[in-house]
């Protein structure tokens, strides 16, 4: 069924490359169509996975270079398994999302799409640390003109899609260094990330490995002073696929982390705890801060994206079930909640095109829709009880402030909250309420397709915000494994 | 009898020529209309003759045998490459069938020298004795110089074959000089002689090494042995040049292979460092030097540059695991290199044209064909599903085994680094207005079927990978002592 889930998306790819030159509506609907194919196999899988076992489901296991021994290995537990559906949930709702604004080039755009899909399913549901890092490396091409030929901007696009390729590039190789590390220094030799869990490995294997791979995955999560790409790629996409790179890509880098930083070498992650909480506490106020003064909305949404992977990083630095949980779970919420605020954005520059919240004001009156999940996209980014956000935050500030010496680190994490609801309620009050700017008098709300994906992610927020166990019951278990490593003084229980 | 192959491939030269000079009206090469297909059934004739040295190949197959007194083997390695040389020799044919009347060249001759200096490569391979290897290396160089000269209206085609030629003799004379040091240290020419005469750490020993990694670094492309890459690469006729890139350059490191392992054993403390030091040379000059380029053959000579590079870093790893790696490498890289330089043949035929600029908005126009160039790009810059991603993978996982980290390191970020200058390529093709009055490229099905194969290879290959694995492992098995 994983298989099925990655390589609808490539079937979809190639029918669009047969499609007549011209076609307009070819490209969309069969792209809509297996995307949605995707999704519905991915809830189907969601529906049937048991909370209950142990393990990784829905394994598919075959050898695939036997001279290194390299498998193509898939399954899910309780990490990926909400990542797998946020992809499918996500890239359905950006082509969505694209329906209307991408007006040239469509097949090119919809393949690209499709691959691009592809390549990240294939790096969550990868087991096998070499299948791991080969999807990594399907995701960049697509990124890379996905961002130059359909950015906005023509003057800016290309130097931000080059960035971001050199710096995801770089990070790749530090990546395979540590990946072939951890290859050549286990008995036996194997890439597959089951068997490495169960394993220990030498203090000094463990120290350099995680080194090499912890700086790949910050390069992605991205962790400060790596971010310098973010606000260049987020900014310079289009719309819909700024909701995949902030919604899905940067969680490949989370993801990792739990994966293979934190997995299989639990010792290196103690021994850098404290550096990696300092990290992450400059990630939520340095990205919050920045936040505050942008005055392009795009860019607001962006930093805010960095501050908020901030609490992934923090709850992975406190290393406690509580916290991993919610790390965990804060990549699911954040990948709705900030997909949601990039179609938002979207949404508004093509009725009013600028993104410049100075020259917005007062636009409530004229696009009540758009101001209202506006508002209720703000709340649940500063983490209002019932809305997603707050649950994932608190959970990693509880678990946060219960690790031993992590307790200040907590502390400030939580004044970026603080923060959030600043630049949040001030971005609001500036662009949607007050008095009407000029220009801005006869802008229209969006209608119609452009709704849809912003009612659905915005049921997702409120569902997971009302009833968060539909998704840590499958994130408790899967956290479990990394606690059970680093041993029972550090676990807390989730219920 | 082992050396069938080679003297087919000979009597097919002599055939060719013979017929073309048979046939062909006298004078009729150097009045022909571009756009007729003077000679294609000359190239045709060639292309099919090339089953006979295939057959004959297979036939030996499975072989260890050697013969011609110890000079001559027939073992795993040399089929390896030797396969390799014909299926790159048959699909330069190929496109050079659709590729020659535009140059109005005597076709006879040209496709003579291919198919001697494919001889010439596939005697290299099976050397065991260093006259053997002098021979056959000077079989194969002259007839490529002559082919890089032989547009002799075109300037820079004459430059190109001139500067191999000169730079050759140089490379060759140094060779000669650290052969003749090993005479004299061990009084034989056998490899196997000179290994079991050769004690380590003489001084002249030392020396003969030094000489012979430059001789050698001439044929690979190794830093600082490399200038004569990026002029005779962009000189010569295209299909020369992806012969040139593909072909010598793989029998070059079968050559090292073979003459370091058999013959200098012994001094196996001392090369691999020296390797390692060219291969960081090498991989980081080209890359550099590479990301400056405005022309695509030049861009492509340095990439194949660096491209030596990595695969020097197997040679320093010197284990028979990074030699199979090294196969690998050589035979994906031939499908790569040739599948790219045939979209630049067929660019070339209709616009004339080199420079990276002129392939601006090429997606637009020829979607498929620049499709092809990407995905060869691409797999240049080690990006899945294509085969480049496996065969970097393979190598650098050897080379790693073998413990050489600081080489890992600095090979994968030069690879990293090497998406820069194919992502111009592609950038170009993709995001760059086509110019005005640009026709979409029309491919003659002679070098429509050759791109099929070469893309197909990239493709399948990458996907698939472990055949071709189990075959450089069988050739390298022959290494192993």
């Amino acid at each position: 069924m994983l298989s099925a889930i990655i390589f609808l998306p490539l079937i979809g790819a190639v029918v669009i490359a047969l499609l007549p030159r011209d076609s307009v509506r070819g490209p969309k609907w069969v792209a809509a169509l297996f995307s949605a194919a995707s999704l519905v196999v991915s809830l189907v899988m969601f529906y049937q996975y048991n909370r209950a076992a142990d393990g990784p489901q829905f394994v598919e296991r075959y050898l695939w270079m036997p001279t290194l021994n390299i498998q193509y290995y898939l399954g899910v537990d309780g990490l990926n398994l909400p990542m797998v559906v946020l992809t499918t949930l996500l890239t359905f709702l950006a082509i969505l999302g694209s329906w209307n604004p991408i007006k040239f080039r469509l097949k090119e755009y919809y393949a690209l799409l499709l691959l691009l899909e592809l390549g990240i399913l294939g790096v969550f549901s990868s087991l096998d640390m070499l299948m791991f890092f080969l999807f990594w490396e399907v995701e960049l091409i697509p990124m890379y003109l996905l961002i130059s030929i359909w950015g906005p901007a023509p003057e800016r696009r290309e130097y931000a899609a080059l960035k971001f390729v050199l710096y995801t590039v770089f990070g790749s190789a530090l990546m395979l260094v540590g990946i072939l590390t951890l290859y050549f220094n286990s008995t036996p030799h194997t890439f597959d990330m089951m068997v490495l869990r169960q394993s220990s490995l030498p203090a000094i294997v463990q120290t350099i490995a995680f080194i090499f791979l912890f700086v790949a995955f910050a390069i992605k999560l991205p962790v400060f002073p790596l971010h310098t790409w973010l606000p260049w790629a987020h900014v310079e996409a289009p719309t819909a696929v700024s909701v995949l790179l902030a919604g899905v890509l940067l969680k490949m880098g989370g993801y990792g982390m739990f994966r293979l930083c934190y997995s299989l070498l639990p010792d290196a992650a103690k021994q850098f705890a404290i550096v990696i909480a300092v990290l992450a506490v400059i990630n939520i106020l340095y990205g919050a801060i920045v936040s505050m003064v942008q005055d392009d909305l795009k860019k607001l949404v962006a930093f805010s994206s960095v501050s908020h992977m901030g609490y992934v990083l923090l709850g992975l630095a406190a290393m406690n079930h509580l916290s991993l949980s919610g790390a965990a779970l804060q990549m699911f919420t954040h990948g709705t909640i900030t997909g949601l605020m990039f179609l938002l954005v979207g949404g508004v520059y093509e009725k009013t095109h600028t993104r410049s919240i100075a020259r917005m004001g007062g636009l409530a009156p004229m696009m009540p829709w758009l101001a209202i999940f506006w508002v209720m996209a703000g709340l649940a980014s500063l983490g209002l009880p019932g809305m997603s956000g707050f649950v994932a935050e608190f959970l990693v500030f509880l678990g946060a402030y219960q690790a031993p010496g992590m307790a200040v680190y907590t502390v400030l994490g939580a004044a970026g909250i603080v923060v959030t609801a600043a630049y949040i309620l001030w971005m609001l009050q500036r662009v949607f309420f007050g008095p009407v700017k000029s220009g801005m008098e006869h802008v229209q709300d969006a209608k119609g397709l452009d709704l849809v994906p912003l009612f659905v992610l915005m049921a997702v927020v409120l569902l997971v915000g009302i009833y968060p166990a539909i998704l840590t019951d499958i994130i408790g278990p899967g956290v479990e494994p990394i606690i059970n490593k680093i041993g029972p003084a550090m676990a807390v229980a989730l219920r | 009898m082992l050396i069938a192959p080679e003297i087919s491939l000979v009597c097919l030269g002599l055939l060719v020529l013979v017929l073309d000079l048979v046939k062909t009206p006298r004078g009729r090469a150097w009045t022909a209309e571009p756009g007729e297909t003077q000679g294609a059934w000359l190239g045709y004739i060639s292309l099919f003759g090339l089953a006979a040295p295939s057959i004959l190949v297979m036939v030996n197959a499975g072989r260890n045998d050697v013969s011609f007194a110890g000079m001559f083997v027939q073992d795993p390695l040399a089929l390896f490459f030797k396969v390799a040389f014909l299926v790159a020799a048959a699909l330069v044919i190929l496109a050079s069938i659709d590729y020659l009347p535009r140059l109005r060249v005597p076709a006879g001759e040209f496709y003579a020298l291919l198919l001697w200096a494919t001889a010439g490569l596939m005697l290299m391979v099976s050397s065991r004795e260093l006259i053997t290897v002098y021979v056959s290396l000077e079989l194969a160089t002259i007839s490529l110089a002559l082919l890089s000269g032989f547009h002799r209206s075109d300037a820079k085609s004459v430059e190109s074959g001139l500067k191999y030629v000169l730079l050759s003799a140089i490379a060759s004379a140094t060779l000669l000089y650290g052969m003749a040091m090993f005479y004299g240290l061990t009084g034989t020419t056998h490899l196997e002689g000179i290994a079991r005469g050769l004690s380590s750490g003489s001084p002249a020993a030392l020396f003969g090494i030094v000489l012979l990694a430059a001789g050698f670094g001439f044929k690979i492309a190794a830093v600082p042995f490399h200038m004569w890459v990026p002029d005779v690469y962009e000189g010569a006729p295209t299909p020369i040049t992806a012969f040139l890139s593909v072909a010598s350059k793989a029998a070059g490191f079968a050559l090292v292979v073979r003459v370091f392992t058999l013959g200098l054993g012994p001094m196996s403390a001392t090369w691999p460092m020296v390797f390692a030091v060219l291969a960081v040379l090498t991989m980081t000059v080209g890359n550099i030097v590479a990301m400056r380029q405005d022309n695509i053959k030049r861009l492509l000579a340095y990439s194949s540059i660096t491209q030596a590079g990595y695969a020097i870093a197997a040679l320093a790893a010197a284990t028979v695991a990074s030699y199979a790696s090294l196969s690998f490498f050589l035979f994906a890289y031939a499908f790569t290199n040739l599948g790219a330089f045939l979209v630049i043949m067929a660019f070339a035929r209709q616009n004339g044209s080199d420079e990276i600029s002129a392939y601006s908005g090429l997606a637009r126009r020829s979607p498929v064909l620049s499709l092809a160039l990407t995905l060869c790009l691409l797999s240049l810059a080690g990006i899945p599903p294509m085969v480049g991603f496996a065969s970097k993978m393979y190598l650098f996982w050897t080379i790693f085994q073998a413990g050489w980290l600081w080489l890992v390191i600095i090979g994968l970020l030069n690879s990293a680094a090497s998406i820069y200058y194919y992502l111009r390529v592609i950038r170009t093709m993709y995001l760059a207005e086509p110019i005005a009055g640009s026709q979409p490229v029309s491919l003659a099905p002679s070098t429509g079927i050759a791109m099929f194969v070469a893309v197909a290879g990239v493709l399948v290959i990458g996907v698939l990978p472990w055949p071709l694995m189990s075959f450089a492992q069988y050739a390298a098995s022959s290494l192993a002592k």
